[in-house]
Formats: structure tokens, C-alpha cells, sequence
């Protein structure tokens, strides 16, 4: 394959490429039918991500202090963050919302997190995973605001006040571009994800190959995974609050 | 031409896209130290606004890599 940086041997040891941390390897084998539906990697690490969070708050809720302690206030500090987001992006209206919006955001920040722990796994780096989630999230819009408006809903592809002239033109542009909302949503966070953890990996390698010299790509590799751990938070902030403005479009729409 | 030869060109096409999220992340980034400067109290309502922008014009940076990886590998 053209430019993909060869598996180098390397004093007998041989060096895996920069793809391979995304190979997706079966832990059990289970087939119902004719369909593969074994426990994976990803699987393995969207269950740790569920646990995770569940003793998260689990954990932190158990004291019940008036003053919270280090845990609570953690556990605190993460539901008001989303709540705020929630109340003022979606509007008073989004309250009943606000599960789905928690259980979105701490799902993909602790799945982006725990991919950054060495030898780990980061399912959020795998398109069919973050399309799943986009995908989601997009029908739960529609269907939102089809509920909502019935068939008033399509009134949002012509924004009150253009010309009506200009119709046939903004119309199949606004669909298109409502369209595209779980393309970017999906492949913004998959993109991230995996050219994050492409780039730590070639770094890596650069420092095994280099010896003696290795502490510069060394270098530039802890400030890369400081840099990384920034963007696992921020793309699960950014998922977030574009689906609390969705949310907001479909309940208002505009 | 070869195949590998015409991947390898099109992948460096394809990521000359970056130069307008250069171009865009800077200019966020200047509104948004202008924008504090004016108006230091304004720094909690400003600052989340900056770094949903940054996010969102680096997805688009991301799309240029996607379709230059999409080129060389598949």
C-alpha cells in the first residue's frame, strides 16, 4: 500500500503500523444465525465506558453531602454542566430532553477518554459507531420535531421573511444542508478520533526507530496527548451542544 | 501514470483544503482575543462560543484529511 508507514522490524521485534490500533478482534465468538454478533474490542470498551460512568456518579452520589466532598462535587459539576447546556440551548422546553442529552455526552467523553489510556481501545474512532450515535440523534430530531409541528415541520426548509422568489433555490439547499447534519455530526468525531490517535501512533514509531534521537518525536508526542485529552473533552462538548441546537431548531423551528 | 503515483497526487491536493481552516481558525481566534480585550467581563460568555467555532471549523479540516485518506487507502 502506497505511503502507509511499513511495519518495520526492529531488532527482531516487529513494529505494528499506525492502522492497526483500530483493528476490531473478537474477545468471544457468538453467531446468531448467519449474523456475527460476537463480543468485541469496541464492545468490551463501551461496556467499561458504561461502568465507568455509572460508578462515576453512582460512586460520587453515595455520601449525599449538603457539602459536597471531591467525588460529588465531580458528579455534580458534570450534571450541571450538561443541564446548563441544556437549558440554555434547548430552552425550558428541553427538560424533559436532558437524559438522553447526559447519557449522550458522558458516553462519548468517557469512550473518548478511555481510548487515551496506552493499550486501550477508542470505539468513538470507528465511523460506524459515531454514525450509529449521529444517526440516532438525527432521527430523534425529526421525529421531535414531526411530532412537534406535524406538518408544519417542513416550513423550516423556508426561513420566514426571504423572498419568495428564491425559493427553488434556499429549499433544496436547506435540505441538503439538513441532510448533511449526521454526516458532519458522525465524521467530525470519527475524524478526530482516529487522526488523534493515527498521529500519537507514527510519533511513536518515529521514536522507536530513531534510538538515541528519539526524544524529540518523544517530545512532541507528550505534547500531542496532552493536546489529544483536549480534544476527547471538546468533541464530546461540540456533539453535545450541536445536538441540544438541533433539539432547539426542531422544537422552535428556526 | 501509475495508480500509486495518481493516489499520491491526489491526497496532496486534497489537503490543500487546509489553508482556508488555517485561515478561519485564525481569524476565530483573533475576534477572540480582540472581543476580550475590548471586554474582559464578557470572557465566560465569549470564550465557549470561540471554542465551539474552533471545533466546528476543524471538522472541516478533518474532511480534507478523510478524503485524502479515502484517496491513498481505498
Amino acid at each position: 500500500m502506497i505511503a502507509a508507514p511499513p511495519a518495520a522490524a526492529e531488532g527482531g521485534r516487529k513494529l505494528a503500523g499506525p492502522l492497526e490500533q483500530f483493528e476490531v478482534k473478537r474477545l468471544v465468538p457468538i453467531t446468531i444465525g448467519s449474523t456475527d454478533a460476537s463480543f468485541t474490542n469496541a464492545s468490551l470498551f463501551m461496556a467499561l465506558a458504561v461502568v465507568a460512568i455509572t460508578v462515576f456518579l453512582v460512586g460520587g452520589m453515595r455520601g449525599r453531602a449538603l457539602i459536597p466532598g471531591r467525588w460529588q462535587s465531580m458528579a455534580e459539576l458534570s450534571y450541571e454542566f450538561v443541564a446548563g447546556m441544556v437549558r440554555e440551548n434547548v430552552g425550558s422546553k428541553g427538560r424533559q430532553y436532558f437524559p438522553l442529552i447526559f447519557s449522550l455526552f458522558m458516553f462519548i467523553l468517557f469512550g473518548n477518554l478511555l481510548g487515551m489510556i496506552p493499550y486501550s481501545f477508542t470505539f468513538t474512532s470507528h465511523i460506524i459507531v459515531t454514525f450509529a450515535l449521529a444517526a440516532f440523534v438525527f432521527v430523534v430530531v425529526t421525529v421531535v420535531a414531526l411530532a412537534r409541528h406535524g406538518l408544519h415541520f417542513f416550513t423550516y426548509f423556508f426561513p420566514q421573511g426571504a423572498p419568495v422568489a428564491m425559493a427553488p433555490l434556499i429549499i433544496p439547499i436547506e435540505i441538503l444542508s439538513y441532510l448533511s447534519r449526521p454526516v458532519s455530526l458522525s465524521i467530525r468525531l470519527f475524524a478526530n478520533m482516529m487522526a488523534g490517535h493515527t498521529m500519537l501512533k507514527v510519533f511513536a514509531m518515529f521514536t522507536v526507530l530513531m534510538g538515541i534521537f528519539g526524544f524529540a518525536p518523544l517530545a512532541v508526542n507528550v505534547a500531542l496527548t496532552g493536546f489529544e485529552v483536549l480534544v476527547a473533552v471538546l468533541q464530546a462538548y461540540v456533539f453535545t451542544i450541536l445536538t441540544c441546537l438541533y433539539l432547539h431548531d426542531a422544537i422552535h423551528l428556526h | 501514470m501509475e495508480v500509486a503515483a495518481a493516489k499520491a497526487i491526489g491526497a496532496g491536493i486534497a489537503v490543500i483544503a487546509l489553508l482556508g481552516v488555517g485561515v478561519g481558525i485564525g481569524n476565530i481566534f483573533s475576534n477572540l482575543i480582540a472581543a476580550i480585550a475590548r471586554n474582559p467581563a464578557a470572557r465566560e460568555q465569549v470564550f465557549p462560543i470561540g471554542i465551539l467555532g474552533f471545533a466546528l471549523t476543524e471538522a472541516v479540516a478533518l474532511f480534507a484529511l478523510l478524503i485524502a485518506f479515502l484517496i491513498l487507502f481505498a
